[in-house]
């Protein structure tokens, strides 16, 4: 059994995030083998790109009833983390609806877009996940589309407006940055992942 | 709120990293892997590497040192120079860079623009512009193949037009190279980067001339780029990057500390 399985999406920053848990002296293991993913300790869902593209590979590799009945933790990355909600307006495309929830274009107010770069959070919860995370740290966001916050939120982000920035419900949560492009900080997030007791 | 970005560029010619002067008389700095390591922990937000070599001869180069980089480096990188295909730039991208760079493939054929955007995401899409100020004719202008001096060519494309256009075919950020400025360390261009800026709406980064802290202030105040970029400055130990973080915070510059 697989301490930590890394769904493999088909999407491009896989090996980022294989790389930065092996940083933590964790092995993971790139699967879309369904047994696989099913027996993990731990399960992370990466994504770049579009919602469509990615819910288009997850439904060729036959994974969405697998993804759906995880019981161990999960942790959604970005698009990933859009995958766990209910819908995405980014090609209008039914997602895993682990967790209620909408994404919607990010509404920047004018701003530059995609919202790239490094970014602070607020509203942050206590969560097993953001243990010592604080309203000063920075977290490397790359995205265009983004989580309405809702109760699910566990921290927000704002940028023209507030978006969700992590979301979490019962043994499934997502981090709409990259933790594993976001320094100590981000490895702080993948480490609280890897010691999260539900 | 968002954070303007510092970004080290690592020149690399046959798997080291070099920098010359005006584009010319590469010196060897050193290898990348734990350049790119030492400037990730001293606080860089971003790097490029950019492949000089590439474009401008046409041969096949070995970007196995892409996965060495993604392997030690905990923040976002882009790789540049050779990538002319969508095919090119998923080779990269899957070995873990970020997000990969076109110039004169762009310029070649604008069309790839589109097709990488399409398939990996408008964030994966950076275009770099090589722009030149033309005394003769007061304008601004787009060069390709500035990797090699003697391919080196003036393109039909005026920069602002240029810019418009790689924006209307879905790239998310642009970098735009002042040659006039590049590697003589007399600060970056701000006049043309603020008339750019006028007309970008995606993130737009700004590249050639840093030779001063406060060439950093004054282009973030100044021009509201999103991110500064530089090499001989940060190679050659002139800037540390922790004393530029802690002058552009104390400027009231939006910094990552």
């Amino acid at each position: 059994m697989a301490e930590l399985v890394i769904v493999d999406t088909g999407c491009a920053n896989i090996s980022s995030v294989y790389f930065a848990v092996k940083r933590l002296g964790v092995e993971p293991v790139i699967s879309a083998d369904a047994k696989l993913i099913k027996q993990a300790e731990r399960v992370i869902l990466p994504g770049v790109g579009t919602a469509k593209a990615a819910m288009h590979n997850l439904a060729e590799r036959d994974l969405i009833s697998t993804l759906q009945g995880l019981q161990q933790p999960v942790l959604g990355i970005c698009l990933g983390m859009q995958l766990l909600t209910a819908h995405s307006m980014e090609g209008d495309v039914a997602c895993l609806g682990l967790i209620p929830g909408e994404v919607a274009p990010l509404n920047a107010a004018g701003l530059r877009l995609p919202h790239m770069g490094w970014n602070t959070l607020h509203s942050i919860s206590q969560h097993p996940l953001l243990k010592g995370f604080t309203a000063q740290d920075y977290l490397y966001f790359v995205h265009s589309f983004a989580v309405v916050p809702s109760q699910y939120s566990l921290a927000q982000c704002h940028y023209g407006s507030d978006f969700a920035a992590v979301i979490g419900k019962d043994n499934v949560a997502g981090a709409q940055f990259h933790p594993e492009r976001s320094g100590k900080v981000g490895a702080r997030l993948l480490q609280n992942f890897l010691e999260w007791q539900l | 709120m968002l954070a303007k970005r510092l970004i080290p560029c690592l020149d690399v010619r046959d798997g080291k990293v070099v920098k010359g002067v005006q584009f010319r008389n590469h010196e060897i700095i050193g290898d990348i892997v734990p350049l790119a390591q030492r400037y990730a922990e001293a606080g860089a937000d971003e790097l490029v590497f950019y492949d000089i070599t590439a474009s401008s001869d046409g041969r096949v180069v070995d970007k196995s040192w892409v996965r060495r980089i993604a392997e030690v480096i905990d923040i976002p990188f882009c790789v540049a120079g050779g990538i002319k295909s969508v095919a090119d730039a998923g080779k990269i991208l899957e070995m873990g860079a970020d997000k990969v760079s076109i110039n004169s493939p762009a310029l070649a054929n604008p069309q790839l623009i589109a097709e990488l955007n399409a398939t990996f995401g408008q964030q994966c899409v950076v275009v770099g512009i090589d722009s030149f100020f033309d005394v003769a004719s007061g304008q601004y202008q787009v060069y390709q193949f500035t990797g090699d001096e003697s391919r080196t060519q003036k393109t039909q494309w005026l920069t602002r037009d240029w810019v418009a256009e790689v924006q209307r075919l879905g790239a998310g950020e642009i970098v735009l190279n002042c040659m006039n400025q590049d590697g003589v360390r007399q600060g970056y261009d701000l006049a043309q980067l603020k008339s750019i800026r006028d007309i970008c709406r995606v993130p737009l980064i700004a590249s050639g001339g840093a030779g001063t802290m406060q060439h950093f202030t004054e282009v973030f105040s100044t021009a509201d780029v999103d991110g500064a970029l530089a090499a001989s400055v940060f190679h050659k130990g002139i800037i540390q990057i922790s004393e530029l973080k802690a002058k552009l915070i104390a400027d009231g510059i939006s910094i990552r500390p």
